[in-house]
């Protein structure tokens, strides 16, 4: 299949996308705000019916309106203006109307969607490739970079406060992160679904990992892998990408969580 | 002795209902243990979020000098699900004292092993959190705040949950690092036995200041903070 050259650049988003996802998905799932991939998606699903309407390349607009979004969200709760949940809710159902809105304005609202929503092999440019290693590669040193101050605000985010760590700037970054992350990963694996590749891959690692450092690296793992069986997937079985690639990583969490059943129940037994 | 905080007749109310604090004054000297007692919902926990500033005084003046305010919540959890190592806790909170971009230093590391040895941890470092006891936990966030080298450092409820000799053992670790450091330590409680030996002053918080002295000048009634002859 790698002769073919939509399955090649296919593979080289996905990698990206593969290691980048849980990467981000690791600091919104220790924040408890796992859904709020969701709610970026559903603003991004605004951001490519703009670009349809404006005639403007998508996964620009997608990335433009899905960091302002993000950042909606983030100042919103900052700000105490909403709980968390309120907060995702006005951006979410702000953002899928919004982009049924325009979409239908722009005479769009056809099979050409499903691509976005779900996924699709046959979509990703060279363009488009260039950008989403870029930016992808760009996102992944910059996590690496602020590694230990995100983490202190993961770990206690009122004590970082206390100690004067710039908080506010850091939890804005991270959610300026999960949007880029969307924009980039909508190709292959699709806006509806992205968010379960930035969480799936951190709940089974969490359950099998020994450290918050471990837990990043193994859900980094599972995350490439997922993308790369779903991929390899949906091309022999005909099948939308983001789907397969998803039920690969909700397996895994399967897997690590039989894996530590065991210890669980010589635990309860032991008691 | 130098002023570490001072606070002038400071009032706070959540919202519109009535004030959970009217009218404190409150000086704490540099290097003072201060214990912070009094009944549920008495206003202790609101007077030390106003300290650290996460909370603004609706009336009044707050001053706090040290710059360097380490902070140990009540019922001090992380609320991450990932496995978090005791080094792992601890360096988080030397992340204020080192540079925020790139790995830790040599000398940060060390802070962190120093941190961990001074709360008697040493030899479970790499150990998981969630294996430890809740005395042991205590132990390390404590640990996490120290390896920030606080100036100032602010313990809610520290010993809830852990037994009278942890807490006890909390206590005069409290006091002994306090002393090495020459760091100013306010203590806050619903409950003083287990302080009353290491500390020089308590203050009984209910809504407003209604004792501030040595605690052998204490009545014995007052012992049980929320009995209701504990105001004057």
């Amino acid at each position: 299949m790698l002769h073919l050259e939509f399955m090649r650049l296919a593979f080289g988003a996905g990698i990206v996308v593969g290691l980048l996802a849980p990467a981000v998905g690791f600091f919104l799932v220790q924040r408890r705000l796992s859904l709020i991939g969701d709610g970026i998606g559903h603003v991004a699903f605004a951001g490519v019916a703009l670009g349809y309407l404006l005639d403007l390349p998508l996964v620009l607009t997608a990335l433009v309106v899905s960091v302002g979004g993000a950042l909606s969200i983030e100042g919103l709760r900052a700000r105490r203006r909403a709980a968390g949940d309120q907060a995702l809710a006005l951006v979410f159902y702000t953002g899928i109307a919004g982009g049924v809105v325009l979409v239908s304005a722009a005479g769009a609202l056809n099979v050409n969607l499903f691509q976005f929503l779900f996924g699709s092999l046959l979509t990703v440019t060279r363009t488009d490739l260039a950008v989403i290693a870029g930016l992808g590669v760009g996102a992944l040193v910059l996590i690496a970079v602020l590694y230990r101050p995100l983490v202190a605000v993961v770990v206690d985010e009122e004590g970082a406060r206390v100690s004067n760590l710039p908080v506010v700037p850091l939890n804005a970054l991270t959610a300026a992160l999960a949007a880029v992350t969307i924009a980039l990963s909508m190709r292959v694996v699709g806006i509806l679904l992205i968010a379960a590749l930035m969480v799936l891959p951190v709940i089974a690692a969490a359950r099998v990992a020994w450290s918050l450092r471990s837990t990043i690296v193994i859900s980094m793992a599972i995350g490439l892998a997922s993308v790369l069986a779903g991929i390899t997937t949906a091309y022999y079985a005909n099948l939308p990408p983001g789907g397969t690639t998803v039920l690969v990583a909700a397996a895994a969490v399967l897997l690590a969580e039989l894996r530590s059943a065991p210890a669980h129940l010589l635990h309860r037994l032991a008691r | 002795m130098p002023v570490a905080v001072r606070l002038e007749h400071v009032s706070f109310a959540y919202g519109p209902g009535a004030p959970a604090l009217r009218d404190v004054d409150l000086t704490v000297e540099r290097g003072e243990f201060l214990a912070i007692a009094g009944p549920n919902g008495g206003g202790k926990t609101t007077l030390l979020r106003l300290i650290l500033g996460l909370e603004q005084p609706t009336a009044g003046r707050i001053e706090v000098s040290p710059r360097r305010r380490g902070y140990l919540p009540q019922r001090a959890q992380t609320p991450i699900d990932a496995p978090l190592t005791v080094r792992e806790l601890v360096s988080a909170g030397r992340v204020p004292r080192s540079r925020l971009l790139g790995p830790a230093r040599g000398s940060d590391r060390r802070a962190v092993r120093d941190a961990i040895d001074r709360v008697g941890l040493g030899d479970r470092a790499d150990r998981r959190l969630a294996t430890l006891s809740g005395g042991q936990q205590q132990r390390a966030f404590i640990a996490k705040a120290l390896a920030g080298e606080p100036e100032l450092l602010a313990l809610d409820e520290p010993t809830t949950g852990v037994d009278v000799e942890a807490q006890e053992a909390i206590a005069a670790l409290l006091q002994r690092l306090g002393r090495e450091l020459g760091m100013t330590i306010l203590y806050v409680s619903h409950e003083f036995g287990a302080v009353e030996d290491f500390v020089e002053r308590i203050v009984l918080i209910r809504e407003r200041v209604v004792f501030d002295g040595s605690p052998s000048d204490l009545p014995g009634v007052w012992h049980d903070p929320s009995h209701a002859h504990a105001a004057p």
